[in-house]
């Protein structure tokens, strides 16, 4: 089933939690809502569930305005962040909720109940719990019993709000794969909601970003690693470096450092951020003064497969923090020690006007 | 004012010895240790233990005879009628008040809830000869409704309703008082996740929320049984102490040692001793499953 | 493709409809608990202002400051305050003991504490007289002391002792028992003495609970009746509470009388409710604990 947002508005007090927001979610596929929290993902969740109303704006179940109906009859199946599993019921009892709740006419027999009990267990690969409570089950094993109960009412859409939150990292990713490959087999539209960059890029088949309400970009896991569209969210994606400059001539001014790049549609004298990621960023032992940023090496950081170098700016950027990605071996070429002045050439740099700039350097810290 | 009725989760947890007495920092010298518990048992000895012992010693003082014959005695049998019904009229009526305004105060936002919540402790600053004060003044001879109650022939004050009125009065917040900060701790994720598979509001309450709230339900439905089989300066305003008719067991008491029958007097205030012990079990067994309870539902197994 | 769809007009909630909840009931049982509070417990208490208002301000003051009257305030309210005194200090070494020491049949006491809460008070208000009697078990030696307990002013506060117990005690004891034991041993290394440990690291964290048990134990002790009326002995001007100078009054039909006493006390109550509502709220915030 598809599910469209159309101008959501949500206000809390005097807090804007969603402004204006459309969203289409296709059929089957699998999204994530990312964002800082308080950026609005999860109640843009809740809304589409039907948990919270929206001031404006309306949530379209296939097509159909669901804004009139409520959560019982949406047919949503909602994963609550910490599970909401009901403590008093047996794993068996609380997957069978849902559909002991029916009306006594649409209600299955207990022996069908039981059946389909057992057969979501299966899925979920936990058959041998079936009588045990949710205090007597790990952080992960809950999470796949809710995930587990809300698919027994054989929902049409999938919400998961922040799925993987509360577990530790090594469950956490071996659920994120068991939660991809569930996706794939089941093929029902479904949305979660992180703050977790790597989750989202990792599990989603599309990447919704938001930040303070609003949507900031929109695209596949690899479109918006690699094409942030706003300063925002290539602060938020991955580490990042950042140049405040002012175009002149044929490149940036950064202080008193001049930086070559292409600075196409921007006019001259126009106020920029530039970014760079770490493995976008060269060092230069004795580059000649009229190009790179000049930097002080801080640390080297040689243990893994490549090398992090963090450099303070000293010229042009005082006062800022760089980290640079080399290889072992670039590092050893250049024979670089802690404490000598280099500069910095970037390979790629993205630029963007100000203001937009200034909250996107905000939110890079 | 129930800071002092609420259900203690930590009460059935032994921390004592482990947590105190074998660390040198949360020592006291065991002259300062023998002072305290020497003096605090004593004052507990002679305020409590010694008043509670004395009822019975005084109950059978004349014999077992003398004692059977006052609790068999007409007047106390009706004595005990009137306040069983009491106390099951009472009980019902705020057992679903105290649901009803739990549910209201715990799972929705709204206006002036903190001071909803004082309204409904009021109950408890006010003494209760105040309590059995304003139902004679709404219901009494002279009062709002008086003329009009006497022209209809319904008597409220000096008769039964106007005891199971001040008994439901003074018993009023137990079961909300309870019930509030329970619900309100537990949140109301479970209850939405109920609706969004599909239960309705009563379904959701009975399969979700009630087995959540059993235990301090429970303790509330306790406090408020014995509150109200004990009462007595509310009853005592408007009942009008008709022997045989309108008198509750704690006002037959009263009766009896006016009229110098110490023996029967304490023959029937030991019944209501053994209702205040058998009540003190209770709510010391629910504090145990509360607590274990409680246990469980925060053990991580992970 | 999860793409931004095109912009339609903002379209509000209509204004008249009614705020959006999940749960359901909100109406119902908040319309329940309004209704049932309303008329078991507003408009009754409303009655005592209404009925005293038929008294002029004059009438009014002669009544509530009748040198009987004033008297029996004296007495409720001095013996009040000494006793929930009387009860913050041993309350507080008892509520020490239970969550400190152990000791034998210290579960039987734990539970026991709360006997003033569940004995009904005609029955603690009897059994105190027979102990304080002359040939009392503790009146007998008391009276060769020359001190009499039983129909004087001594009882009426032995009395509220008894009923004020529970309630310092059991506020206290929660705070007692999630006190860090680090805190002491902090202390300690620093180089305080025990007693020092005490006076300016767990008395300060206690205070607000233990201040909010003496509010209890006083506001519970000023309206007390049952267990007071038989030890007091009632006489006039000497060992009469406020309470049943309500009751002597109704029983002479003065409902006028009774009524203005009454306004009196409740005036007092909620003034006591709002700070003990206070002191709580304090509590939590100081511990962090919730209501």
């Amino acid at each position: 089933m598809s599910i469209q947002v159309r101008n959501i508005h949500k206000q809390f007090g005097a807090f804007t939690a969603l402004d204006d927001i459309s969203l289409d979610f296709p059929t089957g596929e699998l999204v994530a809502l990312l964002g800082p929290s308080g950026c609005g993902k999860t109640t843009l969740l809740r809304i589409i569930a039907g948990l919270e109303q929206a001031d404006a704006g309306q949530v379209l179940l296939d097509g159909e305005d669901a804004s009139g109906t409520h959560v019982r009859d949406r047919q949503v199946g909602f994963v609550f962040q910490h599970y909401a599993l009901f403590r008093h019921m047996t794993v068996f009892d609380n997957v069978a909720f849902g559909m002991r709740m029916k009306p006594r006419g649409q209600r299955p027999s207990e022996k069908q109940i039981a059946e389909k009990v057992h057969e979501l267990l299966n899925l979920v690969q936990l058959d041998w719990l079936a009588d045990r409570f949710p205090s007597q089950l790990s952080g992960g094993q809950r999470q796949r019993i809710a995930l587990a109960r809300a698919l027994a009412v054989e929902p049409r859409v999938l919400l998961l709000d922040e799925p993987f939150g509360a577990l530790d990292a090594k469950v956490r990713k071996e659920l994120r794969r068991w939660l991809r490959k569930l996706h794939e087999d089941l093929h029902i539209t479904s949305i979660f909601v992180t703050h977790d960059q790597e989750e989202a890029l990792e599990v989603a088949d599309r990447v919704v970003l938001m930040n303070q309400g609003h949507v900031e970009q929109i695209g596949t896991p690899e479109e918006v690693y690699r094409h942030p569209a706003t300063p925002f969210v290539y602060g938020f994606l991955g580490s990042v470096n950042f140049f405040h400059g002012r175009v002149e001539g044929e490149g940036l001014r950064v202080g008193g450092d001049h930086l070559h790049h292409g600075v196409q549609g921007l006019g001259q004298g126009a106020e920029v951020v530039a970014f760079a990621r770490p493995h976008e960023l060269d060092i230069m032992v004795d580059g000649d003064a009229g190009d790179g940023v000049a930097a002080r090496i801080n640390r080297i950081l040689a243990f893994g497969v490549t090398a992090r170098v963090e450099l303070d700016g000293i010229n042009g950027a005082t006062g800022q923090h760089f980290e640079v990605e080399l290889t072992r071996e670039r590092v050893a070429q250049l024979d670089l020690h802690e404490g000598q002045s280099v500069r910095l050439l970037p390979s790629r740099l993205s630029l963007f006007e100000q203001p937009h700039a200034a909250r996107a350097a905000g939110a890079a810290r | 004012m129930a800071g002092a009725t609420t259900l203690r989760l930590g009460a059935a947890a032994d921390f004592g010895q482990t947590r105190f007495e074998a660390r040198a920092a949360t020592r006291e010298t065991p002259l300062v240790k023998w002072l305290i518990l020497g003096t605090a048992l004593t004052f507990f000895a002679v305020f409590l233990l010694m008043p509670l012992i004395a009822v019975f010693v005084e109950a059978l003082r004349k014999g077992w005879e003398t004692y059977v014959t006052a609790l068999v005695d007409p007047d106390a049998l009706s004595a005990l009628r009137l306040t069983l019904i009491a106390a099951a009229i009472a009980l019902p009526l705020n057992l679903v008040f105290g649901v009803c305004a739990a549910w209201a105060i715990a799972k929705f936002e709204f206006r002036g809830k903190h001071f909803l919540i004082t309204l409904i402790d009021l109950p408890f600053s006010v003494s209760p000869v105040i309590a059995g004060l304003i139902y004679v003044l709404v219901f009494g001879a002279q009062g709002w409704f008086g003329p009009w109650l006497a022209e209809h022939d319904i008597r409220i004050i000096f008769a039964v309703p106007g005891i199971v009125l001040a008994t439901v009065f003074v018993t009023f917040p137990f079961i909300a008082r309870e019930l509030i900060p329970l619900m309100q701790a537990q949140g109301k994720e479970e209850e939405e996740a109920a609706v969004v598979l599909g239960a309705n509001g009563l379904q959701t309450f009975w399969h979700v929320t009630l087995p959540n709230i059993k235990w301090g339900l429970l303790y509330g439905v306790i406090l408020t049984n014995a509150r109200a089989m004990g009462e007595f300066g509310a009853v005592s305003v408007v009942s009008g102490h008709i022997r045989g008719q309108t008198n509750t067991l704690p006002l037959h008491v009263e009766i009896l040692y006016n009229e110098y029958q110490f023996a029967a007097a304490f023959a029937v205030a030991s019944l209501l001793a053994l209702l205040a012990l058998v009540t003190l079990g209770i709510k010391t067994w629910i504090e145990h499953r509360a607590a274990a309870a409680y246990r469980d539902s925060q053990d991580d197994a992970s | 493709m999860a793409t931004a769809a095109p912009s339609l007009p903002l379209r509000p909630t209509s204004s008249a409809a009614p705020p959006f909840r999940v749960l359901p009931g909100f109406n119902l049982t908040l319309g329940y608990t309004l209704g049932y509070l309303s008329l078991i417990v507003l408009i009754p208490l409303a009655a005592v202002f209404l009925k005293t208002a038929e008294l002029t301000l004059a009438e009014f003051w002669n009544v509530v400051t009748a040198p009987r009257v004033v008297a029996s305030y004296k007495l409720s309210f001095g013996m009040s305050l000494l006793a929930a005194a009387i009860n913050a200090v041993f309350g507080l070494m008892l509520a020490w003991a239970l969550v400190r020491y152990s000791f034998p049949g210290k579960k039987l006491i734990d539970a026991l504490v709360d006997l003033p809460f569940a004995l009904p008070t005609a029955v603690a208000g009897i059994s105190l007289t027979a102990l304080y009697a002359k040939n009392g078990w503790l009146g007998q030696f008391l009276e060769p002391l020359g001190i009499q307990v039983a129909f004087k002013p001594l009882g009426v506060l032995v009395a509220l002792v008894f009923i004020g117990l529970p309630f310092v005690v059991r506020t206290v004891q929660p705070i007692l028992e999630d006190l860090d034991t680090e805190l002491e041993e902090a202390a300690t290394s620093l180089g305080a003495q025990r007693w020092q440990t005490f006076r300016h690291v767990i008395l300060p964290i206690v205070f607000p609970a233990l201040l909010t048990g003496f509010a209890l134990a006083f506001a519970r002790a000023v309206g007390e009746y049952g267990s007071v009326i038989f030890i007091a002995g009632n006489i006039p001007m000497v060992s009469e509470i406020t309470p049943l100078m309500i009751i002597t009054k109704l029983e002479q039909y003065d409902y006028t009388g009774a009524t203005a006493i009454a306004t009196v006390m409740l005036i007092l109550s909620f003034a006591l409710l709002l700070i003990i509502n206070g002191l709580q709220a304090w509590t939590a915030k100081r511990t962090g604990r919730d209501r």
